[in-house]
């Protein structure tokens, strides 16, 4: 082809493609307009007796504890991750930029912001212990390129009494199998706080092996209990912890719900089949939830009964007590 | 080698260290810069994609990752082979761009579907793995062989600037629509279409020289160990890569030692290839002049430097300089070393050994190094790298000493080969 003949099929190109990429973005504009993240015009109060969770829309929003199926309120932020505990909130929003940031934000009892940690990466697990005083959360952190694969999780504590915020825990001394351990490779996702703010559960993994690791904040040290359980997350009366544990290679369906006795150590897979990727919740002493798909489901934490559909289009429950 | 050069007997008078660069190298590099554009894009918004917008577990993810690395191998080599037999380096390295543009609708189509998103990104692997030797080789016979640290150089810089700008273009797209990653993904679609266009239109294949021509077999590209040069220099290329220390670990290690603010983190990259960026053409013009080996290893001298600041105070810019330093004297580098080695009809089967060797000793250099740290704990295994890669440079030094001086003779030597 003539120089002039390529130039005008190059130009005609550019026109096209340029046209076809400013088309769609503009549809997509109008499909989905944006919102504001992270703030509430007026909020009511965080009462006990509300079952909060994060709306399809990403605000938060509540529907009582006893009356799940009514018409939930949602007049909180727009966070991506979200948990309540004694008054005190986080609320994880990712800032898209050349490169994503999260914010964690840390809001009181009528969801207004009073601080604002900035992170890396990208919202995955939020908690908040029951007293109000431990806010936990995990971002996922990626290297250069999906092409070279790689990532680590980044997992910080903060303590809303002193206002000490550990962004990154992977310091933390880790005894594993009895031995103290030493790797690039150390992760840790999910902690959970017992109700003496000072025990946590989180999950540690390394060199492709997962474990169940409790911590003990004052002293900052961690101990493996055992291995492949993810996301735990503490009962109410701090006896037993629900977790993702890996059962299958196939990539469509690796993990199942069980829970695990802390006395006995022993576990028990729950009535919930499909795979589950999510830090469960307890809606009560009896009863964990999670996410599934769009909507959140609830199932008998004693193995026994069957999953039931909680509140539809929703992930992030937490039940405030 | 360079064909009209050859045609000329290799004697014919150059004027030294010109600034012009072929316009077939150009438009490669504005393929490159387009495509990778496109790439980034997606790179930078992944991530977000999967874990906000399906809830994917990154880990889950990750698990699936590691499978299809020994994939891309495989499909490098029989690429080189396939572009040499065919004689066709244009049409394996547009496979490889469409197939990689053909992924970013795929991206859309795979919705949140585990397997299908990593096969997706499997097949967006298998196409760059499919397009690097046989674009290396286009570059490598379109400038004369005394020019070609320029070229690769001019080449780097555009790929570099591509891979930079495609964040921002992500970022633009998400803050212009909303967040709408699916315009991000049709947006990264259409610029790597028009990579592929520019490749179509704008990079010629090089004329073959006159005479018989030689056939590509696999036994021939086998055979290209047999020759001393060659063999030498894809020994160096996998020793280095076996104390090189992978790019994820310079990061971990300067953000924990700088006590950078995690949210700084992602930054790190981005230094990384402005320093590549600005440093490209120089190192690939320095390699011309000075020797194409020497620069070779100065790039790992760098890194090296590099590993003692991180040993010591950890310094962030001059860290990510000397990083930056080591891309830009030892990638393009390599391939202008390894160009005029090749005979021109097994070129592509030979960079593409030359890369394959180099990418697995960098996987278990990764390997290696996760297994010293576990075992000796972060200082002990970054002190151990540095020497190891110090006495590694300074071992192969006298192995790639002699080719600098051959560079020319080989020229001629398959000159002859061709027509004899």
């Amino acid at each position: 082809m003539r120089r002039a003949g390529r130039a005008a099929v190059l130009a005609a190109a550019v026109v096209l493609l340029g046209g076809a990429a400013t088309g769609y973005a503009a549809w997509s504009a109008r499909r989905d307009p944006a919102g504001t993240d992270g703030t509430a015009a007026t909020a009511s109060p965080v009462a006990p007796g509300q079952l909060m969770f994060r709306a399809a829309d990403g605000r938060v929003a509540r529907v009582p504890l006893d009356r799940p199926s009514a018409p939930p309120t949602a007049d909180g932020p727009r966070c991506d991750r979200f948990s309540t505990g004694g008054g005190v909130s986080v609320c994880l929003v990712a800032r898209p930029g050349p490169v994503t940031t999260t914010d964690a934000l840390i809001l009181d009892r009528s969801l207004r912001q009073t601080r604002r940690v900035e992170l890396a990466g990208v919202p995955n697990r939020a908690r908040v212990s029951a007293s109000g005083r431990m806010v936990s959360w995990t971002v996922f952190v990626t290297g250069d390129s999906y092409n070279q694969g790689g990532f680590s999780t980044w997992t910080g504590i903060l303590d809303t009494r002193t206002g000490y915020a550990v962004t990154n825990m992977e310091d933390i001394p880790l005894t594993l199998g009895g031995r103290r351990y030493h790797a690039a490779d150390v992760n840790y996702w999910g902690v959970t706080f017992a109700p003496d703010d000072n025990r946590f559960y989180a999950t540690v993994a390394t060199k492709g092996k997962t474990y169940l690791v409790e911590g003990d904040y004052g002293a900052w040290r961690a101990r493996t209990l055992r291995e492949n359980a993810e996301c735990p997350s503490l009962s109410p009366d701090g006896t037993r912890l629900v977790f993702k544990k890996r059962v299958s290679d196939d990539p469509d369906r690796p993990w199942r719900l069980h829970v695990l006795d802390l006395a006995t150590m022993r576990e028990t897979p729950l009535a919930e089949r499909d795979s589950v990727d999510d830090q469960a919740a307890w809606l009560d002493g009896r009863t964990v939830m999670y996410a599934k798909g769009r909507d959140v489901w609830s199932v008998p934490a004693d193995g026994g009964g069957a999953p039931s559909l909680l509140v539809r289009g929703a992930s992030s429950p937490v039940a405030v007590r | 080698m360079y064909v009209s050069d050859t045609a000329a007997g290799g004697s014919r008078p150059r004027p030294r260290l010109s600034w012009r660069v072929p316009g077939n190298v150009l438009a490669l590099g504005a393929v490159s810069l387009v495509t990778d554009v496109s790439s980034e894009m997606v790179t930078a918004v992944l991530p977000l994609y999967l874990t906000l917008s399906l809830g994917l577990s990154m880990l889950q993810f990750g698990a699936l990752d590691g499978l299809y690395t020994g994939v891309t191998a495989l499909v490098r080599l029989a690429g080189g082979q396939l572009a040499d037999r065919w004689r066709r380096r244009k049409l394996v390295a547009g496979a490889g761009y469409g197939l990689s543009a053909l992924c970013k609708l795929g991206l859309l189509a795979a919705g949140g579907s585990v397997p299908a998103l990593g096969a997706v990104i499997a097949a967006d692997r298998t196409g760059k793995g499919l397009r690097t030797a046989p674009r290396d080789a286009l570059i490598t016979l379109s400038a004369p062989p005394g020019a070609l640290g320029h070229a690769f150089g001019v080449h780097r810089a555009m790929d570099t600037f591509g891979a930079l700008l495609g964040p921002l273009a992500a970022y633009a797209v998400l803050t212009a629509t909303g967040g709408a990653y699916d315009a991000v993904f049709v947006t990264s679609f259409c610029a790597a279409a028009l990579g592929v266009l520019l490749l179509v239109l704008y990079v010629r294949e090089p004329r073959e020289t006159a005479g018989p021509r030689l056939p590509a077999s696999l036994r021939a590209a086998a055979g290209l160990l047999r020759q001393a040069s060659f063999r030498r220099l894809c020994v160096a290329a996998a020793a280095l890569g076996l104390v090189t220390v992978s790019d994820a670990f310079v990061y971990l290690l300067l953000q924990q030692r700088a006590g950078l603010d995690p949210a700084v983190f992602p930054l790190l990259p981005v230094g990384s290839s402005a320093a590549y960026l600005l440093l490209a053409v120089p190192a690939g013009r320095l390699a011309d002049r000075a020797g194409r080996a020497p620069v070779f290893l100065a790039g790992h001298a760098a890194l090296a430097a590099a590993c003692v600041l991180l040993l010591g105070p950890g310094w962030i810019v001059p860290v990510l300089l000397l990083h930056g330093a080591f891309y830009a004297a030892t990638d393009g580098v390599l391939m202008a070393v390894a160009g005029p080695l090749l005979p021109a009809h097994l070129r592509t089967s030979g960079l593409a050994l030359l890369q394959t060797g180099q990418a697995v000793a960098r996987t278990l250099s990764s390997v290696l190094f996760g297994a010293l740290w576990t075992v000796w704990g972060g200082d002990l295994a970054l002190t151990a790298m540095t020497a190891g890669l110090a006495a590694c440079a300074l071992a192969v030094l006298p192995v790639l000493r002699p080719i600098r001086d051959n560079t020319r003779e080989n020229t001629r030597e398959n000159s002859r080969e061709e027509g004899p």
